[in-house]
């Protein structure tokens, strides 16, 4: 009975991580040479994509150059998961004035610090 | 109109020299004469190369922004509108030295489009094409892949000079440095080479520098301009006569300071908007009425004539082009 019962625990948390993560998966699309939204929050290990839409390539670039992705063409996508907490400021690094942050935060309710030089 | 040899400032004579710039585009055409730093407009005839190659002179032409492998709606057709300025070049009745390409060869760096490139290139009847790169052509690896196909002197890096019919080549890289801000930037490294680069030629030798995006800041608020392009026009202020070729901004700008000259080339690809064009947020490709692209798009040439420090510059849109009778129909 004891066993049973930690294992259904087990699997509750399993389940509960799943769904967490599932409804923080984020999209930020870009649209005449802008990040939409600009801003987001989300929860450690959720996953970020970006989708382009427009005629021009863009990418994905870390300010600290901890992730870039690679060309995003019309229609392409780029993935990224976030598991630490932090606020991840990025650029476009062909068209540098798009630019983006991504805060990633355990408690979703805190508020995000306002950035340094923004 | 006939082509009327342009005075030597009275202000100063035997140093401040003429420029003659012809900008043509949608239909029509006009001479720009600068003399001592003051643009004069004359109406041309609207006919493409209403000022005459001096026969005399060195010359040799500007593309740029080919964006091999661009297929969107502004323009699905590049290669054709490349090859259109090839056979235009090709059939010109002076054959250019060389022609030099201010970058965006490719749209998205891929080797196919690189290796694309350099063969269609290869369809200039000119001994040499020289490049520089543009943003597009650093994605995916910095310039690995570029300085693959167009690494002019072997030494794996964006920048390079060379010497032809007197005048002095410079080439930069202005497109990897984005992190500054709103601009990209030439960097500590490249502006130290370029210090060291002129030191050994005489200011009395024509300079022409080409770089991607532009050596002064046309837009900041697009990335329209070089951060530290101040720092690269110190080093070149005591020379007689600067030519600056640019490209980025898909159309003709100009701008005189001093005994240097700054000018933008018009694509071969599609054209952007004029900065904070009404109604126009962003600088993505301007998808034009059909049959009026060819008037957007074009080449450069440039002549230098010995004994004068000014460059001659003509602008001629690819619909305007001499052509030879066996591309009519071919191409764009």
């Amino acid at each position: 009975m004891k066993t049973l019962s930690l294992s259904l625990a087990v699997l509750l948390a399993v389940a509960t991580a799943d769904s967490r993560a599932a409804a923080a998966v984020a999209t930020v699309s870009i649209d005449k040479f802008m990040f939409s939204p600009m801003e987001i929050t989300v929860t450690p290990g959720s996953t970020v994509a970006w989708v382009n839409h427009d005629q021009t390539p863009h990418t994905i670039a870390a300010r600290d150059h901890a992730f870039a992705s690679g060309a995003m063409d019309t229609g392409d996508r780029y993935e990224r998961t976030f598991t630490a907490e932090g606020d991840f400021s990025y650029v476009c690094s062909l068209h540098p004035f798009m630019t983006g942050v991504v805060h990633v935060r355990a408690n979703r309710s805190a508020k995000a610090p306002a950035l340094h030089g923004r | 109109m006939s082509h009327t040899p342009i005075p030597e400032s009275p202000e100063q004579p035997g140093r401040r020299h003429a420029l003659a710039c012809l900008a043509a585009w949608t239909g029509g055409a006009i001479v720009w004469s600068v003399v001592g730093g003051v643009p004069r407009a004359f109406a041309a005839d609207g006919h493409g190369l209403a000022v005459p190659i001096p026969a005399a002179g060195f010359h040799f032409v500007q593309i740029s922004d080919t964006h091999i492998g661009f297929d969107k709606a502004a323009n699905p057709d590049v290669v054709g509108s490349l090859r259109r300025a090839i056979a235009g070049i090709n059939a010109l009745p002076v054959a250019p030295a060389l022609v030099v390409h201010t970058g965006d060869v490719s749209h998205l760096s891929k080797p196919a489009q690189f290796g694309q490139a350099r063969e269609l290139l290869q369809e200039l009847h000119v001994d040499r094409v020289h490049t520089v790169p543009g943003e597009h052509d650093a994605l995916d690896g910095g310039l690995d892949g570029y300085l693959k196909v167009f690494d002019h002197d072997g030494k794996r890096r964006g920048w390079y000079s060379f010497d032809q019919g007197g005048v002095h080549f410079i080439g930069l890289s202005n497109v990897l440095d984005f992190t500054m801000g709103t601009m990209t930037s030439l960097g500590d490294e490249q502006l130290a080479w370029l210090k060291q680069d002129l030191a050994g030629v005489s200011h009395s030798t024509p300079v022409v520098v080409l770089a991607h995006i532009p050596l002064w800041t046309i837009y900041a608020p697009w990335g329209w301009g070089t951060a530290d392009a101040d720092r690269a026009l110190a080093l070149l202020k005591p020379f007689g006569s600067v030519t600056v070729l640019n490209g980025h901004v898909h159309q003709v700008l100009q701008k005189i300071e001093g005994n240097i000259a700054l000018h933008t080339a018009m694509s071969l690809a599609y054209p952007l908007p004029t900065p904070g064009q009404n109604g126009i947020g962003e600088p993505g490709p301007v998808t034009v009425p059909a049959g009026t692209l060819g008037t957007l798009l074009g080449s450069r040439e440039v002549t230098v004539v010995r004994g004068r420090h000014a460059l001659a510059i003509v602008d001629t849109p690819i619909e305007r082009m001499p052509l030879p009778a066996a591309a009519i129909g071919g191409g764009r």
